[in-house]
């Protein structure tokens, strides 16, 4: 039964929610959906290293996932703040407002 | 004679080992001192900066007596005595040598000899003069230059001094600089020598790269092994000979001359007469042993030097500018020392040389008395029956006026009478274009003497002011009037450079026409020209249209302003246009506008949409993975 699911199964699901993740950010406007698929592409690459770990026997995997899962904690804390900063200035939160970078 | 300096050099010499080479450097370098110390520290104090430039000349000429009679009394064999200054690898190796033979010895004489006569000339000529301590830099600068190339042992170091000439006799030739005919002629001398420098590098260049060294010794020794070409050692001894051609000032590279008259008196004596006109002549003499094997190159110095011979003195006896006259009869008589040369008699060369540099700086120190005497008057036209109020200058100019004619006993016809007779024996042409020279020189210096010197005051109001010069003016006139006198007796000066050929016992017809020609030429001066009211009407309407184009000096100024116009004019328009559209619209406003258009392009790419961003990190982080995991 288990030797149904190879490593390129998870692999496969990985890709396709890291392609969904930067579809997500391409498309999506409103500035906390894109940090939403941003998230998704942070998950997508923790699937594939969980699954290299669990296949190679390594267990350094594991630990790394551990280190992204507090990292993007602490930069989801950073980045919804800086869209809080961003909605009481403008009073909208869609990129598409936000061009004011450019030359 | 000076027994104490005789041995008190000789002790000195012997003390310091075989020669008394310190002297020769301190005769090179005394006057560089001198002209530094002007130049920096006491350009205010007129007095101490002529004092200081006369003590250095004077210094040098007694340790230059002193090495002379060393030499001439004990024999001593001179040691070369060498520095090694650059040395690149094994192949560049340049050094800073002294050379004291004979032959650098009797020019080390008369140019510290004439140089200090001159320098105590000038005290009274530059008088009042607001340049007078920066008049003093200078010609002790030139002083220092002219004795480097005398008393180089190499080819580099004659280069570097002869370039230095050039700059002093440049600053010297524009020393009123706020005269622009003067600047103007400062300006063409450098030019013009230039062109005739940068053959003689190349001369020295391709020598050096079939020979290896620069040193002449060396060379000399080597020559012969070498096997050279004909071909390549007419060439080098040509290229050699163009930088003579442009120092020494013989066609067609003569202009300059004539202009650097524009220059104080005493520099015309002393540069563009006595001393660095003649560096091409010494030059010449120096490396004989190099040209001397070459017939090409030996027939073309002596047809250079004959036509420029006869050309200056067609070209003098229609001057009417004191001192004009004079240069073009130097420009012929350095035709004659190049002819001689050429004709492979450099000792000839070098006794003709040593004997117009006396009587030469002599007619131009008369003519700077004669133009300070009538203030700064220099048509001969303008003075006349000046012997009365001027004996000194008159009988002076008038010795040096037989010297330069060749009228015997004076130096002039021992040294002439030695060009002559080589002519003779080698080329017949040559010879008649000499005696020719020869009779036009009597003239055209008799017709000065007679029209200055002679007739009525035509200006009375200058005559009346005239006054004879001071002391200082009239000692160094004759101090060289004597010199003028004796140096030719009993062929000295050639015995002491070494055997002079013997000429063999020519008809005493010979001799007497060798006499009689001179004479002629004055005799036929004074038809002319010795009456009260001298004029050139009868000469004029006697050679027609001839007299047109020597007035107008073969219109070499006008051919050469013609080239300059046209041809270096065009060659100039093609470059600026080059410059201006090719590498200017072209190379460096092409490279702007690109720049500009491409940043115009990619900033386009500059949306500021973030998404557009992340799409683009998307394609690319895409595209590299493609490439490196596909691939």
């Amino acid at each position: 039964m288990t030797s149904a699911l190879t490593l390129n199964h998870y692999l496969i699901v990985s890709g396709l929610l890291f392609a969904l993740g930067i579809a997500g950010v391409i498309i999506r406007r409103n500035a906390l959906v894109i940090y939403m698929a941003l998230e998704m592409n942070l998950n997508a690459a923790n699937l594939a290293l969980i699954a290299f770990s669990k296949f190679n026997r390594i267990i350094d995997g594991q630990i790394l996932v551990f280190f992204i899962i507090a990292i993007a904690a602490a930069e989801v804390a950073v980045g919804l703040a800086i869209i809080v900063a961003l909605y009481r200035r403008k009073q909208s939160i869609s990129v598409d407002e936000l061009t004011t970078m450019r030359l | 004679m000076n027994h104490w300096l005789l041995n008190y050099s000789v002790d000195w010499g012997m003390r310091n080992g075989h020669t008394p080479i310190c002297s020769v450097w301190i005769i090179l370098f005394a006057p560089l001192v001198a002209a530094a110390l002007i130049a920096l520290v006491t350009p205010k104090w007129k007095g101490v900066s002529a004092a200081l430039s006369i003590g250095a000349i004077a210094l040098s000429f007694a340790l230059s007596m002193g090495l002379f009679l060393v030499f001439a009394v004990k024999h001593i064999a001179h040691q070369p005595h060498t520095i090694q200054w650059l040395v690149v690898g094994d192949a560049v190796r340049i050094e800073f040598g002294m050379i004291t033979d004979p032959l650098a010895m009797l020019m080390l004489l008369v140019v510290t000899g004439v140089g200090l006569a001159i320098h105590v000339y000038s005290l009274g000529y530059m008088k009042g003069d607001p340049g007078f301590s920066r008049f003093f830099a200078c010609l002790s600068l030139f002083t220092f230059s002219m004795l480097g190339i005398v008393l180089s042992n190499n080819f580099i170091q004659i280069f570097i001094f002869w370039e230095l000439v050039g700059a002093s006799s440049y600053l010297l030739i524009g020393f009123w600089f706020e005269k622009p005919s003067a600047a103007e002629a400062g300006k063409k001398a450098f030019l013009t020598t230039r062109i005739g420098d940068v053959g003689m590098m190349l001369g020295i260049l391709l020598l050096w790269s079939r020979a290896g060294t620069f040193n002449f010794a060396e060379l000399q020794a080597k020559l012969p092994s070498l096997g050279l070409s004909p071909g390549i050692l007419a060439l080098i001894g040509v290229l050699i000979f163009t930088g003579a051609v442009g120092k020494s000032a013989q066609v067609p590279l003569h202009v300059w001359l004539p202009d650097a008259m524009e220059g104080p008196t005493p520099v015309s004596a002393l540069i563009h007469a006595a001393t660095m006109v003649a560096a091409g002549v010494y030059m010449l003499c120096r490396v004989s042993w190099l040209i001397l094997p070459s017939a090409t190159a030996l027939h073309l110095i002596a047809w250079i030097g004959g036509i420029t011979a006869i050309m200056a003195a067609t070209i003098a006896i229609a001057q009417n500018d004191i001192k004009r006259i004079l240069a073009y009869s130097t420009l012929s008589q350095l035709g004659y020392m190049v002819m001689t040369v050429g004709l492979g008699g450099p000792t000839q060369a070098m006794f003709h040389l040593t004997t117009h540099a006396f009587f030469k700086a002599l007619l131009f120190l008369g003519a700077g008395s004669v133009i300070v005497a009538l203030h700064h008057e220099q048509d001969i036209w303008k003075m006349g029956g000046l012997w009365k109020k001027m004996p000194i200058t008159f009988w002076t100019f008038l010795i040096g006026t037989l010297a330069l004619a060749g009228v015997p006993p004076l130096s002039g016809f021992y040294s002439k009478d030695e060009i002559l007779l080589l002519a003779f024996e080698k080329s017949t042409p040559l010879f008649i274009m000499a005696i020719t020279t020869a009779f036009l020189t009597a003239y055209y210096m008799g017709r000065e003497v007679f029209v200055v010197f002679f007739g009525q005051p035509r200006d009375r109001h200058s005559y009346d002011h005239a006054h004879e010069s001071p002391l200082v003016m009239t000692l160094p006139l004759i101090f060289l009037a004597l010199l003028s006198i004796v140096a030719g007796w009993h062929g000295r000066v050639p015995d002491f450079l070494g055997a002079l050929p013997e000429t063999g016992h020519h008809s005493v017809l010979l001799t007497g026409g060798l006499i009689a020609v001179p004479l002629f030429g004055f005799l036929v001066a004074a038809t002319i020209y010795w009456k009260p009211e001298p004029s050139d009407a009868p000469v004029k309407a006697a050679l027609g249209q001839l007299w047109t184009w020597v007035e107008n000096k073969y219109y070499f100024d006008e051919l050469y302003a013609w080239i300059v116009k046209y041809v270096q004019g065009t060659i100039a328009t093609i470059c600026d246009l080059f410059d201006r559209w090719i590498l200017q619209r072209l190379g460096i406003g092409g490279l702007s506008v690109g720049t500009g258009l491409l940043g115009r392009t990619v900033r386009l790419l500059q949306t500021g949409s973030i998404s557009g961003y992340a799409f683009l990190v998307g394609l690319g982080v895409t595209v590299i993975i493609y490439c490196v995991v596909v691939r």
